[in-house]
C-alpha cells in the first residue's frame, strides 16, 4: 500500500514517482466521477462551444471571400449578389456566434456549479460519516481548508477552464482546418509549432506540480492557524497571544506568498513562451507565403487570410495556458480532497441492517475488548448486562474507561473483540437511523449551532412541534432562562453560544436529549457546569423521563447510563458500576455498595464531605 | 445569514476601488511599468497588421524582389518576440509587488481581527472571516496584477485600434464606433446588477464556510443525535442557494458578453459591405480595407474580454468592500491615550457601581450587571456564587477587559482598568475559562504561555510547579511528556485533563489577580480535593475571583459574594451566608433532598489510600 493513502502524509510536497503518480491518478479519478453524472450537460456544453467557434471562424473566411470574389464582382459589372452573400453571411455568423457564446457561458456555469455542489456535498457527507477517531487527529481547520480554498481551485478550473479548453481546442482545430483548406503548406508549418509547445508544456507540468502541491499545503496551514485564533479569541486576548500569533501568521502568510509567486512565475514563463512560439510561426508563414505570392503560387488575399488565420490559431494559446495552469492548481487541490474522501470510516453502517423500530433498551457486553487505534487495550475484557429500563451510574477516576464505555454504546467506536448488543441485536447490525433513535448521548461539551434556541433544541427531534420543544425545555428547567432571552425561543445563539453560559448550554443540550426521547440515554459528565438548583431540576426531569419506577401503566422506563463525578446523580440510579483500569470492580445498588465499604463507599464519603 | 455582514450597496465602484490607493502607493511604479509593458505588447500586436498593409501594397506586388519580403518577415518576427517579451515583463514587474500588497493586507487583516473586541467575534463566524482573509484577498490580488492592468490596456487597445481604423477609413470607423453607444448604456446597468449578485455570492460562500466550521466543531453532537443527515440537508440547502446565485451571476455576465461581442460584429458586417462598395467606388484602396479588418480582428479579442474584465472588476470591488467592512470595524476595547503605569500590582480589585449590557440587548431589558459594588482586598480569594446564567461569567470577563463596563468603574489598585494598557492589565490578570481553549502547541508552551519570569526559578521549575498544583502531572506520562503536541492539531485530552492544563496555565502566569471560571467542574471528587488543597496555598498571596457552583470550591475562598439579579446581594463567609441567606442556601445547599437511607450507611472515615489510588489512576488513558 502506498504511503500516501488517504490523508496520511498529506503535507508532503516532494513525492516519490510512484506516490506522485498515485495521487495524481486519484485526483483525476475524482474529477472523472464528478463529470460522470453531468456528462450529458457536458456534451451539450461542448457542442455549444463547437458551434459558437464555428460561427466565429467563418468571419475571416467571409472577409477573404469578400475581398477576393465580391469585390471583383462589384468592380467588373456591378454584380451585387456575392456582396450581399458576404455581408448577410457575416451578420448571420455574428449573431450566431455571440448568441452561442452567451449560451455556452451559462451552460458552463451550470455544469461547473453542478459538479461543485456534488463535491461539496460529498465532502460534507463524508466528513460527517468519518469516525470520531479521525476527527480527533484531523483538525477542523484542515477540513475547512479542503472545503473552501481547495474547492475554490477546482471552481476556477471548471468556471473558465472547461470553456477555455473546449473553445480553445475547437477554435484551433477549426482554424487549422480552414488553414489546411486554404493551403496545406501553411497548415504543416502551423502544425510544426506543436513540437516546441509540447516540450514547453512538459517542462511546465513537472515544475508546476510541485509548486501547486506546496501551495495547497501552505494554504491549509494558514487556514488552520486562522481558524484556531478566531475560535479561541478569548484565550488569545487573555494571554496576550496577539504578538506571537501575528508573528506566526506573518510567517505563514509570507510562505504562502512565496509559493504563490513561485507558481505564478512558472506560468509567467510558460505563457509568454507559448505566445513566442505562435508569433514565430506567424513570421515563418509570412515569409514562406510571401515567396509563393511572388512566384504566383498564392493569391495575396489568400496569404492575408492565412496570416489572419494563423494569428487567430495562436490566439487561444494563452487561454489554454491559463486552463493548464488552473488544471495544475485544481489537480493539486483534488489530490488533497480525494485523500480526505479516501479515508475509510472505522465505524461503518451495516450492509444489511437488522431493523429495530422499537428498542426496549437491553444492553449486553459479552467479552468486549477495546483499544484506541493500535494503542493498548482500554477495556481488556468486559461482560456486562444492563436490563431494559435500568438506570446505571458509572463512577471511577478520570481515564478509568467510563467515557469509553459510553462511547461504545453510542457506537462512536466499534468494539475490537466480543459482542455488544442492544435488545439482542449487534450494534453494528443496526442502521444508523435505528441506532440513533434508540441511543442518544449527551456530552460534557454542549455545542450550540448558529440558529435559534428552539432550532438547537429541535436537533433532538427535527419533527417536534414548538409546544414539544418548550415542554422539553420546561422539563429540564431551561424554560425560565430561555424566556428571559431577548427573543425567547427565537433568540439567535450566534457563534458558539456567545451569550449563553456554559451551564445554560448544558441545559439546552439536555432539552435536546429529552426531546429525542431515546430508549437508551447516555449522560457523559453532562451536568458538570450546572449549579446545584439547576442540577436538581435536571434530575427531577430525568427521574420522570427515565420512568423512575412510577412509569404510567407499568411502561418500562428508559435505560440510562450516567457518568458523573458528582455523586448527586447516583441518587436516582438503580445500580452503580465502579470502573477502574477498564474493569468493573464493583457492581451493585448504591446502598449495597456503600455498605460494602469498597471504592464507591470511599468516593461517596469524600463527596459527602465536599458538600458542606 | 447573520445581520453583521449584510451588504451596504451604497458605495460606488470608484470609491471602493479608491480605498486601495494607500495600499498601492508603494508599488505604484512597478504597476505603471507593468501597465506600460502590457500596453506596449498590445501596440505591438496592433502594429503587425500595418506591416501586412505595407507588404501587400509594396513588396508583394508582382515584379518586386525578395528583399522587401525578408525585411517584412524579419520585422514581423521581431515584433512577435517583442510581444512575448513584453508579456513576460509585465508579470515580472507586477507579480511580486502585488503579492506583497496582498500579504500585507492579509496580515493587517489578521492583526486587526485579533485586536477587535470579543463582542465583534461573537457576531462573526470564523468561516465568514476566513473567506475574507483568503478568497477575497486572493481575488483582489489577481485583479490588481491582471484585471486592473488588462482593463486599462484593453480599453486603450480598443481606443488605439479604433483610431487606427479611423485613420484607414473614417466611414468604416464611424460604423464601428456606433456600436459603442448601446454598449456603454448597457454596461452601466450591468454594473449595478452584477455588483449585487457578486456580493451575494461572496457572502453566501462565507456563510457556507461557517456552516462547515460548525459541522466539524459540533461533530460529537451531530453524531450523538444522529443528525448528520439533517446537517447535510441544511448544508446542501445553503450550497444550493450559492449555486443558484452563481448561475444567476453567470447568466448576467453571459448577457453582457453577448451585447459586447454582438454589436461590434454587426458593425463590422455592415462595414464589410460598405468597405467593398467604397473600394469599388475607388474611395478606398484594397490594402486599407485589408488592414482595417486585420485591425478589427486584433481589436475583437480585447472587445470580447471587456465583459469578463468588467465582471472581474466588479467582483474585486465586492472583495474590497468586504475586506474594509471588517477593517472599518472599530475596536471598542482599546488602550488609553495616556496610560497609567502600574509596574507591580498588589491586586486590590474594586467594582464600583458597575453596569454592563451587551451591545445588541433590546432597550427595555435591564442590564445584565446592574450596579455591582464589590471589593476584593489584595490577596483575598473571593468566590462568586449565583444561579446558572445570572452573569457570573460576564462579570469575570470584565476584569481582563474582554468587555468594557457600560457604566461605573472597575479598579485595580485604585486605578481604573481602562487607564492601564491592555497588555499591562492582562499581565496582572490571568484567567481560566469554563471553555478551556488550548492551543496547538506542546503542553509546555501551553502552560508557559503567559508565564512570568520568576527569580530563582527556571521555566522548567515553573512548569513543574504549575502542573503539580493543578494536579496535571499526567502530562509527564504523555507519549512525548510535556513536549507532546496538544490542542486542535495534537493529542486530544479529556475534559478534565484540558481543564487542569488550563488551570496550570493560569497559575504559571503568577498574576496579581487570578480569575477562575468554575475551573474544577470537570474534575472528579478526589482530584478536585487535591487541586483545592494545593490551590489554597498558592492563592494565599494572589487576589482570586472564582466562580463556584459547589461548596467544595467555595471552601477555597475567604469570602463569598452572591450575585443575584445583576447585583451583589450578599458578601460574607460561607457559613455566615449559609446561616443568613435563603437564596444562598437555595443556590449552594444540596443535601436536603438526599435520600435518608444513603446517609445511614455513610462511613465517617475516609479511605485515604483508596481514594488516592482512585484519583491517581491511569489519567492519561483516554
Amino acid at each position: 500500500m502506498s504511503t500516501t493513502t488517504g490523508t496520511a502524509n498529506e503535507d508532503r510536497v516532494e513525492l516519490s514517482k510512484a506516490d506522485s503518480k498515485a495521487v495524481r491518478q486519484r485526483s483525476v479519478r475524482l474529477l472523472r466521477t464528478l463529470l460522470r453524472p453531468v456528462r450529458r450537460r457536458f456534451i451539450i456544453t461542448v457542442v455549444l462551444v463547437v458551434l459558437s467557434q464555428a460561427a466565429k471562424v467563418s468571419g475571416p473566411l467571409l472577409i477573404a471571400y469578400g475581398i477576393d470574389s465580391a469585390l471583383p464582382a462589384v468592380r467588373s459589372g456591378g454584380n451585387l449578389l456575392p456582396l450581399l452573400v458576404t455581408g448577410g453571411g457575416y451578420l448571420l455568423a455574428a449573431v450566431a456566434s455571440s448568441w452561442l457564446t452567451a449560451t455556452y457561458l451559462t451552460a458552463t456555469a451550470r455544469l461547473s456549479q453542478a459538479m461543485l455542489l456534488d463535491l461539496r456535498i460529498q465532502v460534507f457527507r463524508h466528513t460527517q460519516r468519518l469516525s470520531l477517531e479521525f476527527h480527533e487527529t484531523y483538525t477542523s481547520g484542515r477540513i475547512i481548508s479542503r472545503q473552501t480554498s481547495d474547492l475554490e481551485a477546482l471552481r476556477e478550473l471548471l468556471d473558465s477552464g472547461i470553456a477555455d479548453l473546449a473553445s480553445g481546442i475547437i477554435f484551433m482545430v477549426l482554424t487549422a482546418v480552414s488553414i489546411f483548406s486554404l493551403d496545406w503548406i501553411t497548415g504543416l508549418l502551423v502544425l510544426a509549432a506543436a513540437v516546441p509547445m509540447y516540450f514547453l508544456s512538459r517542462w511546465y507540468q513537472r515544475r508546476s506540480q510541485a509548486a501547486y502541491r506546496s501551495s495547497r499545503v501552505v494554504s491549509a496551514r494558514l487556514i488552520v492557524h486562522f481558524i484556531e485564533t478566531m475560535t479561541g479569541i478569548r484565550a488569545v486576548k487573555a494571554y496576550r497571544r496577539e504578538k506571537d500569533n501575528a508573528a506566526t501568521y506573518d510567517e505563514l502568510a509570507e510562505d504562502y506568498r512565496r509559493v504563490t509567486v513561485r507558481s505564478i512565475n512558472l506560468n509567467g514563463i510558460f505563457q509568454p513562451g507559448l505566445v513566442l512560439i505562435g508569433n514565430v510561426a506567424v513570421a515563418v508563414v509570412l515569409l514562406v507565403g510571401g515567396f509563393r505570392v511572388l512566384d504566383h503560387g498564392l493569391a495575396v488575399g489568400a496569404l492575408l487570410a492565412l496570416l489572419l488565420a494563423t494569428k487567430r490559431f495562436f490566439q487561444p494559446i494563452s487561454q489554454m495556458a491559463m486552463f493548464y495552469n488552473s488544471f495544475q492548481s485544481a489537480q493539486a487541490a483534488l489530490e488533497k480532497v480525494s485523500g480526505l474522501l479516501e479515508e475509510v470510516p472505522t465505524v461503518l453502517p451495516p450492509r444489511t441492517p437488522v431493523p429495530l423500530p422499537r428498542a426496549q433498551g437491553h444492553i449486553r457486553f459479552a467479552g468486549v475488548e477495546f483499544g484506541y487505534g493500535s494503542g493498548p487495550a482500554v477495556l481488556p475484557r468486559l461482560d456486562l448486562d444492563i436490563p431494559a429500563g435500568q438506570t446505571v451510574a458509572v463512577v471511577g477516576a478520570t481515564g478509568a474507561g467510563k467515557s469509553t464505555l459510553a462511547k461504545l454504546i453510542a457506537r462512536f467506536y466499534d468494539v475490537t473483540a466480543g459482542s455488544l448488543t442492544l435488545d439482542g441485536v449487534e450494534l453494528r447490525q443496526l442502521s444508523i437511523a435505528d441506532l440513533r433513535r434508540a441511543v442518544v448521548m449527551v456530552t460534557q461539551e454542549a455545542f450550540l449551532f448558529s440558529g435559534t434556541v428552539a432550532e438547537n433544541i429541535a436537533l433532538g427531534n427535527p419533527a417536534a412541534s414548538r409546544a414539544e420543544i418548550e415542554a422539553a425545555a420546561r422539563e429540564v428547567g431551561a424554560d425560565g432562562f430561555i424566556r428571559a432571552l431577548p427573543d425567547g425561543y427565537d433568540t439567535d445563539v450566534n457563534k458558539r453560544g456567545g451569550r449563553v453560559s456554559a451551564g445554560q448550554r448544558q441545559l439546552i443540550s439536555f432539552a435536546r436529549a429529552f426531546l429525542a426521547n431515546p430508549a437508551v440515554l447516555i449522560l457523559d459528565e453532562a451536568t458538570s457546569s450546572l449549579d446545584i438548583p439547576s442540577e436538581r431540576m435536571v434530575q427531577d426531569g430525568l427521574h420522570q423521563l427515565l420512568g423512575g419506577g412510577s412509569g404510567p401503566g407499568g411502561a418500562p422506563g428508559r435505560t440510562a447510563l450516567i457518568i458523573a463525578h458528582r455523586l448527586s446523580t447516583v441518587a436516582i440510579a438503580d445500580r452503580v458500576l465502579v470502573v477502574h483500569d477498564g474493569r468493573i470492580v464493583e457492581d451493585g445498588s448504591p446502598a449495597e455498595l456503600i455498605s460494602g465499604g469498597g471504592r464507591f463507599a470511599a468516593l461517596h464519603g469524600a463527596w459527602r464531605d465536599s458538600l458542606v | 445569514m447573520a445581520d453583521a455582514h449584510t451588504s451596504k450597496d451604497n458605495s460606488t465602484l470608484f470609491t471602493s476601488l479608491g480605498r486601495l490607493a494607500p495600499q498601492l502607493k508603494p508599488i505604484i511604479w512597478p504597476l505603471i511599468w507593468g501597465l506600460l509593458s502590457a500596453l506596449a505588447a498590445s501596440v505591438v500586436a496592433l502594429v503587425v497588421p500595418q506591416v501586412y498593409r505595407v507588404l501587400v501594397n509594396t513588396a508583394l506586388q508582382p515584379g518586386n524582389g525578395t528583399k522587401g519580403l525578408w525585411t517584412g518577415a524579419a520585422v514581423v518576427l521581431g515584433l512577435g518576440i517583442l510581444e512575448a517579451g513584453l508579456i513576460a515583463l509585465r508579470r515580472q514587474f507586477v507579480i511580486v509587488p502585488a503579492t506583497t500588497v496582498e500579504t500585507r493586507m492579509r496580515t493587517s487583516f489578521y492583526r486587526h481581527l485579533q485586536s477587535l473586541a470579543v463582542e465583534f467575534h461573537d457576531r462573526w463566524g470564523s468561516g465568514q472571516l476566513l473567506s475574507r482573509a483568503m478568497s477575497d484577498l486572493n481575488f483582489m490580488r489577481r485583479w490588481m496584477a491582471f484585471g486592473a492592468i488588462m482593463l486599462v490596456v484593453t480599453t486603450l487597445t480598443v481606443v488605439i485600434g479604433v483610431s487606427l481604423m479611423f485613420s484607414m477609413s473614417w466611414q468604416l470607423g464611424l460604423i464601428f464606433l456606433a456600436a459603442a453607444v448601446p454598449i456603454a448604456i448597457f454596461g452601466f446597468r450591468f454594473r449595478l446588477s452584477y455588483g449585487r449578485v457578486s456580493r451575494k455570492s461572496q457572502d453566501q460562500a462565507g456563510d457556507l464556510a461557517t456552516a462547515v466550521e460548525e459541522s466539524v466543531h459540533g461533530i460529537r453532537v451531530l453524531k450523538a443525535f444522529g443528525r448528520g443527515p439533517e446537517a447535510l440537508d441544511s448544508f446542501a440547502g445553503q450550497a444550493q442557494e450559492l449555486q443558484a446565485t452563481e448561475i444567476h451571476k453567470a447568466k448576467s455576465l453571459a448577457v453582457f458578453s453577448l451585447v459586447v461581442t454582438l454589436l461590434p460584429e454587426l458593425a463590422l458586417g455592415s462595414g464589410l459591405v460598405d468597405g467593398i462598395l467604397l473600394v469599388s467606388a475607388g474611395k478606398l484602396d484594397v490594402g486599407a480595407l485589408v488592414a482595417f479588418f486585420a485591425t478589427a480582428a486584433v481589436v475583437a479579442g480585447p472587445v470580447e474580454s471587456m465583459g469578463p474584465l468588467m465582471a472581474m472588476t466588479l467582483t474585486a470591488k465586492t472583495a474590497i468592500d468586504r475586506h474594509f467592512e471588517v477593517m472599518d470595524a472599530v475596536n471598542t476595547v482599546t488602550d488609553p491615550a495616556s496610560p497609567v503605569a502600574l509596574d507591580s500590582a498588589r491586586g486590590e480589585l474594586e467594582f464600583r457601581g458597575v453596569h454592563f449590557r451587551y451591545p445588541d440587548t433590546p432597550a427595555a431589558t435591564r442590564d445584565v450587571l446592574d450596579g455591582i459594588n464589590l471589593t476584593l482586598r489584595a490577596g483575598e480569594t473571593m468566590a462568586l456564587v449565583g444561579v446558572t446564567g445570572c452573569g457570573k461569567s460576564t462579570l469575570l470577563s470584565l476584569v481582563p477587559r474582554l468587555f468594557d463596563v457600560t457604566a461605573g468603574t472597575l479598579m485595580l489598585d485604585g486605578v481604573d482598568v481602562r487607564q492601564l494598557t491592555l497588555s499591562a492589565l492582562r499581565t496582572h490578570v490571568a484567567v481560566a475559562f469554563e471553555d478551556t481553549t488550548l492551543f496547538s502547541n506542546s503542553v509546555r508552551d501551553n502552560v508557559l504561555l503567559g508565564a512570568a519570569e520568576q527569580p530563582g526559578l527556571s521555566p522548567e521549575d515553573v512548569l513543574e510547579q504549575a502542573l503539580e498544583v493543578a494536579q496535571a502531572s499526567f502530562a509527564y506520562t504523555l507519549p512525548q511528556g510535556v513536549d507532546t503536541l496538544i490542542g486542535e492539531e495534537g493529542l486530544s485530552l479529556s475534559g478534565g485533563q484540558r481543564q487542569r492544563i488550563a488551570l496550570a496555565r493560569a497559575i504559571a502566569a503568577r498574576p496579581a489577580v487570578l480569575v477562575l471560571d468554575d475551573p474544577l467542574s470537570a474534575l472528579d471528587v478526589n482530584t478536585e480535593e487535591r487541586v483545592t488543597e494545593r490551590l489554597r496555598s498558592v492563592l494565599e498571596s494572589t487576589t482570586t475571583l472564582i466562580v463556584a457552583h459547589r461548596p467544595s470550591t467555595v471552601s477555597l475562598a475567604d469570602r463569598v459574594a452572591l450575585l443575584q439579579d445583576g447585583r451583589i446581594t450578599a458578601v460574607g463567609t460561607h457559613s455566615e451566608l449559609l446561616a443568613a441567606n435563603s437564596h444562598y442556601r437555595y443556590v449552594l445547599a444540596s443535601l436536603t433532598e438526599e435520600p435518608r437511607d444513603l446517609d445511614s450507611h455513610l462511613e465517617t472515615g475516609l479511605g485515604e489510600e483508596l481514594a488516592e489510588e482512585l484519583g491517581a489512576g491511569k489519567e492519561a488513558g483516554a
